[in-house]
């Protein structure tokens, strides 16, 4: 199997992650598409250091793997926050900055 | 000290004696204002007397003097600076004006006593007398004209001075928007003069004038007529007399100081100081003596009719100052301004004896209602008396040598100013006439209340009132003060009244004809430019013409006395016979109304135009609702974008993210 | 050889089902589980490019770690059904179309585009590649600084969280 045949599923799983966090409105959901926008990157990464022959995007992709759970630990204690201050939790509902 | 410095001096002291009350005005207690006043006033006086000294000790060819304070503006060779011109016409004029503003703010200490607005007065009164000799002593003309618009100012402020009185202030503005008129003529003027001369200063320009201008060359004419509607709107004459009667509305003093001495004899100071542009266009000095002397009869014949004691003097001064005018017009300069000297003793005299009848009268104004004040007021009948003589041209008064001397000037330039004499001496009759006039109805016949009143030694006092319309009014600041002061009783109204009525009769001996001429000598440096006005009449043509003048104002005097002592009822009957006459003449042959017809109503017609379409609809509706219209719905999209929704910007971003990706697909392949 | 081809293809559609079922399933604690398939999908993709450290990486941190946090987290909150339909039509309707626009775009651009080593297998490569040893010795001399500040964002991270989540005293009722 060719590196293109990775790249394209990784293009679609990076699509679907998209649709999913224009489209989802419960922020747990939103934030499980970000995941998978990130893991399609990954794939990305880990094909582009299989073409070349050097380990340096996998590396990236430990990287990547720390930031996003990082961000997923920081993204949930927002919605327990969210959560405890008794705030609806749906996306729609935080439009503080309408203009 | 020189001239100039006297002449320095002579603009100060009335300016600091504004400063002083007007930022003091809370710390001087009482009469202090007015003390303060006379006193800058008097140190004025005897500056000017400083100057004239000085003048006097010099050759008669050094009598010009110019000094500069400091220099405006500079560019290439134009020079404009802050420049007085100190020669025998303008230390002349300072003395007159000093002096008697000097004895006017004297009288006015013991007029205003009691006025909640007494040290504005005073303030106001400073400055104008500032205004003045500022507009007199200028050397160039943009300083002339910076006095000639102060002195406008000032009259404003004082015409309007009681201003909670409607009539007063509408008067103030009628005045201020025909000064403005003169003005604006006055700024042509000087414009017209630099374009062709290339410089604004008094000397230089009349020096060269007649190398740049031929004669009756079509420029200096307009420059000369430009002149004239400036000096015709501050001296009241025809067409631009209108707003002399209302400017009565003021107290009595600012009548005498400005409307009958100083303010408007500016108009003849003016066309007597520009003498050699004047002749060098005789077609506008034509005009100027024809206006003058229509004036003259103008003002006369409304005199005769009108009943408010003010305006029957405004009309005089009206009539008078048309004398003037024909004067300097027709070159018979130190004529004109001789008799300019003499009006003011005469017409500051009748103004102030006007205001002591008025104060006894506690603020009517209006002949009907007065009589037979003889016993009662001796004094301001004596003064008063005397006043009119003066002005009737009574044989032996200052009037008499003042304004026959301009006549027989009229005989001897011959032609056509001949007739211009001869209705000079019919305006004489009809002054000598309406004088009496005054003196009989106010002073002669039955005594009415408040002189019955008066000679049982308690002044009268009535309900306060708007002497015009009768609205009620009361004694609080901006109306006039509740005490009415009367010459008897208040001794500064007397010190001023007295000397007043002594020059009104000896003042006319510095020139009488053939004996001496201490005018005109004086004042010959200044116009030894002039071949008109070397051609004086011989002795006994003046001699001549001062008879026949004496004769007939001793004619109207009888005739004045035969209608209103011997035969009382004559003009009742003379009004029944002749209702369209005494209409005509009642309503000041209808310029109020044709101004207001011609003038005033189309532009407040366009005023409320402009305020409702112009305003409203055109600027606020369609510029300023347009613009912000245009802005408002250009934002609206930019508005629409920032919805709050996180998802919504995430789109945006989504959206933005694939057009770059298929931009760069299509470049690159 | 033949059958990592069709290993390719098992986990490639066992990763898009995970993905699908993620953003279409309601019940977000079905989304999650959903998710964790996608990851071992994924886990399996890597280890057919060699990548053995990165592989057991993703299933023990992350669909053993991570998943297992969301879980407790879902667990906590609840989670009511959504509609599938929501009513903000217009943006749910376009984040699709987009999204499928941009993944066409970047087939075009992987397919279409001159690069010649996109169509080879990719070099032979030894048998110390993508070994625990290898990343290791990587991370601490050409990738120490990534390294050392990723450890500082954990740690950052972990204080953030205790700091967002905590109980505040008195301002609950």
């Amino acid at each position: 199997m060719e590196t293109t045949w990775y790249l394209v599923l990784s293009a679609f799983i990076f699509a679907i992650g998209v649709s999913g966090v224009i489209s989802r409105r419960n922020p747990l959901v939103v934030l499980l598409c970000l995941e998978l926008m990130l893991n399609a990157g990954n794939l990305a990464l880990v094909a582009f250091s299989r073409m070349h022959g050097g380990e340096a995007g996998q590396v990236f992709a430990l990287i990547v793997m720390v930031i996003a759970a990082c961000e997923v630990v920081i993204g949930l204690g927002i919605i327990v926050a969210m959560y405890r201050n008794r705030l609806p939790i749906d996306i729609d509902e935080m439009s503080e900055l309408r203009g | 000290m020189s001239a100039t410095s006297y002449g320095w001096l002579v603009l100060a002291f009335p300016l600091a004696g504004t400063l002083i009350i007007a930022f003091g005005w809370r710390v001087l207690p009482g009469r202090v204002p007015g003390w303060i006043a006379t006193s800058a006033i008097f140190l004025a006086f005897l500056s000017s007397i400083g100057a004239l000294l000085d003048l006097l000790d010099r050759s008669e060819e050094e009598r010009q003097l110019v000094d500069t304070a400091w220099t405006y503006a500079s560019t290439g060779n134009f020079k404009v600076g802050l420049e007085i011109l100190v020669d025998p016409l303008s230390v002349f004029m300072c003395l007159v004006v000093s002096g008697v503003s000097f004895l006017i703010h004297l009288y006015s200490v013991a007029y205003m006593g009691g006025d909640r607005g007494y040290a504005r007065y005073f303030a106001y009164l400073n400055f104008f007398v500032f205004s003045m000799l500022l507009l007199v002593l200028a050397g160039n003309f943009v300083i002339l004209i910076i006095g000639w618009a102060f002195v406008g100012a000032a009259s404003y402020l004082l015409i309007s001075f009681w201003y909670r009185r409607q009539t007063a202030v509408a008067a103030g503005i009628k005045a201020f928007v025909i000064n403005v008129i003169g003005d604006v003529g006055l700024v042509i003027a000087a414009f017209l003069i630099l374009d062709n001369v290339g410089s604004l200063d008094f000397l230089p320009v009349f020096q060269t004038a007649h190398d740049h201008f031929a004669t009756n060359d079509s420029t200096i004419v307009w420059a000369c007529l430009m002149l004239l509607v400036g000096a015709f709107a501050k001296s009241a004459q025809l067409p631009l007399h209108t707003w002399l009667p209302d400017a009565m509305e003021g107290p009595t003093p600012v009548s005498a100081l400005i409307h009958a001495a100083t303010m408007v004899t500016a108009g003849v100071y003016l066309i007597a100081r520009m003498h050699p542009l004047f002749e060098l266009a005789p077609t506008a000095a034509d005009i100027g003596a024809i206006l003058g002397c229509a004036t003259l009869l103008f003002a006369g014949t409304v005199a005769l009719v009108v009943t408010d004691l003010k305006r029957v003097i405004a009309y005089s001064t009206i009539s008078q100052i048309g004398y003037m005018v024909m004067g300097v017009s027709m070159a018979a300069y130190s004529a004109g301004l001789f008799h300019l000297m003499t009006h003011a003793f005469f017409k500051a005299l009748l103004f102030m004896g006007a205001g002591s009848v008025i104060g006894a009268m506690a603020g009517i104004q209006d002949m009907d209602r007065m009589g037979g004040f003889r016993r009662a007021m001796p004094f301001t009948f004596v003064t008063f008396a005397i006043g009119a003589l003066a002005r009737a041209g009574f044989p032996g008064t200052s009037g008499w040598f003042s304004k026959d001397e301009i006549l027989a000037f009229a005989f001897n330039r011959g032609g056509w100013y001949a007739v211009l004499g001869v209705l000079g001496y019919v305006g004489a009759f009809l002054t000598a006439f309406y004088s009496f006039r005054m003196v009989f109805r106010v002073f002669y016949g039955n005594a009415v209340p408040e002189a019955v009143e008066l000679e049982s030694g308690h002044v009268a006092h009535g309900e306060p009132m708007n002497p015009m319309t009768g609205e009620p009014e009361d004694t609080d600041v901006g109306f006039p003060g509740p005490e009415h002061h009367v010459a008897e009783r208040a001794w500064p109204m007397k010190a001023a009244m007295g000397p007043l009525a002594l020059l009104a009769i000896v003042g006319g001996y510095v020139a009488i004809p053939g004996v001496d001429n201490v005018i005109a000598n004086f004042l010959e440096p200044v116009f030894a430019d002039s071949p008109l006005a070397q051609d004086e009449p011989s002795t006994g043509a003046e001699w001549l013409g001062l008879v026949i003048g004496g004769a007939i104002s001793i004619v109207g005097i009888g005739l004045a006395w035969t209608i209103y002592l011997r035969r009382p009822g004559t003009t009742a009957r003379l009004v029944e016979r002749y209702p369209w006459a005494h209409r005509f003449l009642e309503h000041k042959w209808y310029f109020d109304e044709a101004y207001g017809a011609l003038f005033v109503r189309p532009f407040a017609t366009f005023g409320s135009f402009g305020r409702r379409v112009i305003e409203t609809d055109f600027v606020q509706g369609t510029i300023v609702g347009g613009a912000t219209g245009v802005v408002r719905v250009s934002t609206s999209f930019a508005r629409a974008i920032q919805t709050g929704y996180l998802r919504a910007y995430a789109l945006l971003l989504l959206v933005g993210v694939a057009g770059l990706t298929l931009y760069f697909l299509i470049n690159s392949s | 050889m033949w059958f990592e081809d069709v290993l390719f293809f098992i986990a490639a559609i066992g990763a898009l089902a995970g993905a699908l079922g993620v953003v279409i399933l309601q019940n977000p604690f079905y989304s999650v589980l959903s998710l964790v398939c996608h990851l071992l999908g994924l886990a399996v993709l890597f280890l057919l490019l060699n990548a053995e450290f990165i592989a057991a990486a993703q299933v023990v941190v992350y669909a053993g770690a991570v998943m297992v946090l969301y879980l407790f987290v879902v667990a906590y909150i609840g989670g009511a059904d959504e509609p599938l339909r929501p009513e903000s039509g217009g943006i749910a309707l376009f984040g699709p179309v987009f999204a499928f626009c941009v993944a066409v775009e970047l087939c075009i651009a992987f397919i279409a585009s001159g690069l010649k080593a996109l169509n080879t297998d990719g070099p032979d490569v030894g048998a110390g590649f993508g070994s625990p040893g290898a990343i290791g010795e990587l991370l601490l001399t050409n990738f120490l600084i990534p390294f050392e500040a990723a450890s500082f964002l954990l740690l950052v991270a972990a204080i953030g969280a205790v700091v967002l989540a905590r109980r505040r005293r008195g301002l609950e009722s």
